[in-house]
C-alpha cells in the first residue's frame, strides 16, 4: 500500500509542477532552472538522515558525501538565483 | 509515529507548500525574487526537520558535509559569472545527481528491501549516476574545456543499445541477488558509463535541450531516492524540478523545430547539408555608415545571440541602446528562445546590463512589430535569424520559428567573419538586398558606434 501512496504523490505533484511551470515566462527561464536545481539538492534530506546514523558504516560515508554534494546545490542555487533575480528591474526604476 | 515524527512530517507538508507558492511567484518578474526567497525558507525547514530526527545520533559528519557543501556552493555563487550561468547549472545539476546516487546507494544497507524499494534503489542509482557523468561532459562542452562539437561514430547506436541491455540485465540480477554486491557496482559504473555516450553525440548548439533535460533528471533522480528512503518531500520536490525540466526541454525544441529523440539521437553535424543556391552578394558596412543610419532611426530591433555572450558585449549594448533612446529612437530587444546556451540566456545577461525586461521582447511579440523596424541589429546570432527557415525547403532547419530581421527596412548583421555558423549552414540573410555586414568583434564594434555618437 505504501507503494501505492507514494506514487499517488508523485502523480499529483508532476501535474502541479506542469501547471506552475508552464506559466513561468521566457524572461525567467533561466533563474527558474537554477532556483530548480536549489530544490532537487532535497536529496540532501535523505543525506542527513543516512549521515547521522553513527553506524560509521560504508552507508553513512555515502551519506556524508552526499551532504556536501546537495548542500552545494541548495546554496549555491539558492544564492545565484537571488542574484540573478535582483537584476531584472522594470523599465524607469 | 511519536510526537517528533509527527513534526517532522508536517514540517514537511509546510515545506512542500512553500516550494508550490515559491514557483507560483516565479511566474512574474516582479515577484519572482520573493518567490525565491520562500523556496529557500521552505528547504531551510525541511533541513531543519531532518535534523531533529530521533534516528540522528552523531551530527559531526553532517556539520562537516554542510559546511563543505555550503561553502563551495556560496563560493561558486557569488564568483560565477552571468556569461558562465549554463556551464554553472550544468554542473549543480550533475552534483544534485551524484548526491541522489550516494543516497540510493545508502539506502541499501538502511532498511528493509522489498523488490519495489530494490527497483527504486537502481533507478535512482541510474538517473543520479547519468545525470552526474552527462552534467560533467555538458559542462566540458559549455566551458570548452573539451570540444563543444557532437561526437559521433559508427556502431554507436549498437554499443548505446548493448548499454542499455547490460543495465537491465545488471538491474534485473540486482533485485534477484540484492546481497551480492557486485551488482550494484556493475549498475553504478554502466549508468557513469551511459550519461557520458548520452551526451558526447549532441553538439554544442543544442545544449539548451540537454541542460533542460539534464535538469529534469536531477530532479527525477532525488524523486527516486524518496521511493528509495521512502520519504514524501523528496518526491514532491524531486517531481517539480522534473516537471520543470521536461516543460523546458519541450519548449527548447519547439523553438529548434525538432524531436527531443532527433535532438538526443543525431549530432547535428550528422544532418545532411542541402545545397542552397544563395543569390546576392556580401555588403559590408563600415562603423561611421552604420552610425548615419543608426542616426536617422526612429525604431530599433537588437537581436542577440551566443556571440554576444562570448564577446561580452552586453554592457556596451546597454550604452548604445541608452544613446539611441535620447536620441528619440524606441529600442527593443528580440529574444528568441534557444538564443544562447540555456533557456532565458540572453534575458539574463541584459539584465545584468540594467536592461529593463519589460524591453525584452520575446519572437512572437517581436516579429508583428519586425515591418515598422528601422534598423535591425543582430549580434552573435545566426541561425535564429536565418529566413531560409521559412523560404528554403532543403534546408535542415526548414520550419524552425524565426525572428523575421530580414523584414525590417536595414539589417546590420554584426559578426567577426563570413565564417559559416556553428551548425555549417548557409544564411541567405547575409545576401539579401537590405543586409549590411558590420564584420569585427561585436563588443570594438559597438564601442565604434558609441564613440561616434559621443
Amino acid at each position: 500500500m505504501e507503494a501505492v501512496f507514494l506514487t499517488f504523490i508523485l502523480m499529483l505533484s508532476i501535474f502541479l509542477g506542469f501547471e506552475l511551470i508552464n506559466k513561468v515566462p521566457a524572461t525567467l527561464h533561466t533563474p527558474l532552472m537554477s532556483g530548480a536545481n536549489a530544490i532537487s539538492g532535497i536529496t540532501v534530506v535523505g543525506a542527513i538522515s543516512l549521515a547521522g546514523t553513527g553506524q560509521h558504516d560504508m552507508a553513512q560515508w555515502l551519506g556524508a558525501a552526499a551532504v556536501a554534494l546537495a548542500t552545494i546545490n541548495v546554496v549555491g542555487g539558492y544564492m545565484v538565483t537571488d542574484r540573478m533575480l535582483a537584476m531584472f528591474k522594470k523599465r524607469g526604476k | 509515529m511519536g510526537a517528533t515524527g509527527l513534526a517532522i512530517q508536517l514540517a514537511f507538508v509546510v515545506a512542500a507548500a512553500l516550494f508550490i507558492f515559491g514557483l507560483k511567484l516565479l511566474g512574474s518578474a516582479a515577484t519572482a525574487r520573493k518567490g525565491n526567497l520562500l523556496s529557500a525558507v521552505g528547504m531551510l525547514l525541511a533541513i531543519v526537520a531532518a535534523l531533529i530526527d530521533q534516528g540522528i545520533v552523531e551530527f559531526q559528519w553532517i556539520l562537516v558535509g554542510m559546511v563543505v557543501g555550503g561553502v563551495i556552493g556560496a563560493a561558486t555563487a557569488r564568483l560565477v559569472q552571468m556569461t558562465s550561468m549554463p556551464e554553472m547549472v550544468a554542473l549543480f545539476n550533475g552534483f544534485g545527481g551524484m548526491a541522489s546516487l550516494l543516497v540510493g546507494a545508502a539506502a541499501l544497507g538502511a532498511g528493509d528491501s522489498n523488490t519495489f524499494i530494490l527497483v527504486t534503489i537502481v533507478l535512482s542509482i541510474l538517473i543520479g549516476g547519468l545525470t552526474f557523468t552527462g552534467s560533467l561532459v555538458a559542462y566540458g562542452k559549455l566551458s570548452e574545456k573539451i570540444g563543444s562539437g557532437a561526437v559521433t561514430f559508427s556502431g554507436q547506436q549498437i554499443v548505446n543499445s548493448l548499454l542499455v541491455l547490460a543495465i537491465l540485465a545488471s538491474a534485473v540480477m540486482f533485485c534477484l541477488q540484492p546481497e551480492n554486491s557486485q551488482w550494484l557496482y556493475a549498475i553504478i559504473a554502466l549508468s557513469l558509463l551511459f550519461g557520458i555516450m548520452a551526451v558526447i553525440p549532441i553538439g554544442g548548439a543544442d545544449m539548451p535541450v540537454v541542460i533542460s533535460l539534464l535538469n529534469s533528471y536531477s530532479g527525477l533522480a532525488a524523486c527516486a531516492a524518496g521511493f528509495a528512503i521512502n520519504n514524501n518531500i523528496l518526491i514532491v520536490a524531486g517531481s517539480l524540478v522534473g516537471a520543470s525540466g521536461i516543460i523546458l526541454t519541450q519548449i527548447m525544441c519547439k523553438a529548434m523545430n525538432r524531436s527531443l529523440s532527433n535532438v538526443l539521437f543525431s549530432g547535428f553535424g550528422s544532418v545532411s547539408s542541402a545545397e542552397t543556391v544563395v543569390e546576392g552578394e556580401i555588403k559590408p558596412i563600415s562603423v561611421e555608415d552604420a552610425f548615419y543610419v543608426l542616426e536617422a532611426a526612429t525604431s530599433v530591433a537588437i537581436v542577440p545571440g551566443y556571440g554576444m555572450a562570448v564577446a561580452q558585449a552586453q554592457h556596451v549594448v546597454k550604452e548604445l541602446c541608452e544613446l539611441l533612446e535620447e536620441n528619440g529612437c524606441e529600442v527593443n530587444f528580440g529574444i528568441h528562445p534557444v538564443a544562447g546556451r540555456m533557456p532565458g540566456h540572453m534575458n539574463v545577461l541584459l539584465a545584468e546590463a540594467d536592461v529593463p525586461y519589460d524591453q525584452l521582447l520575446e519572437m512572437d511579440e517581436i516579429n508583428p512589430r519586425m515591418e515598422t523596424v528601422d534598423v535591425a541589429i543582430v549580434i552573435g546570432a545566426n541561425d535564429v535569424v536565418n529566413p531560409a527557415a521559412r523560404e528554403v525547403e532543403s534546408s535542415p532547419i526548414y520550419g524552425m520559428p524565426v525572428i523575421n530581421v530580414d523584414k525590417a527596412r536595414t539589417v546590420f548583421v554584426l559578426k567577426r567573419s563570413m565564417a559559416s555558423g556553428f551548425a555549417g549552414i548557409e544564411n541567405p540573410l547575409f545576401y539579401k538586398e537590405n543586409t549590411r555586414m558590420l564584420f569585427g568583434d561585436a563588443k570594438e564594434s559597438i564601442g565604434g558606434l558609441i564613440r561616434e555618437f559621443s
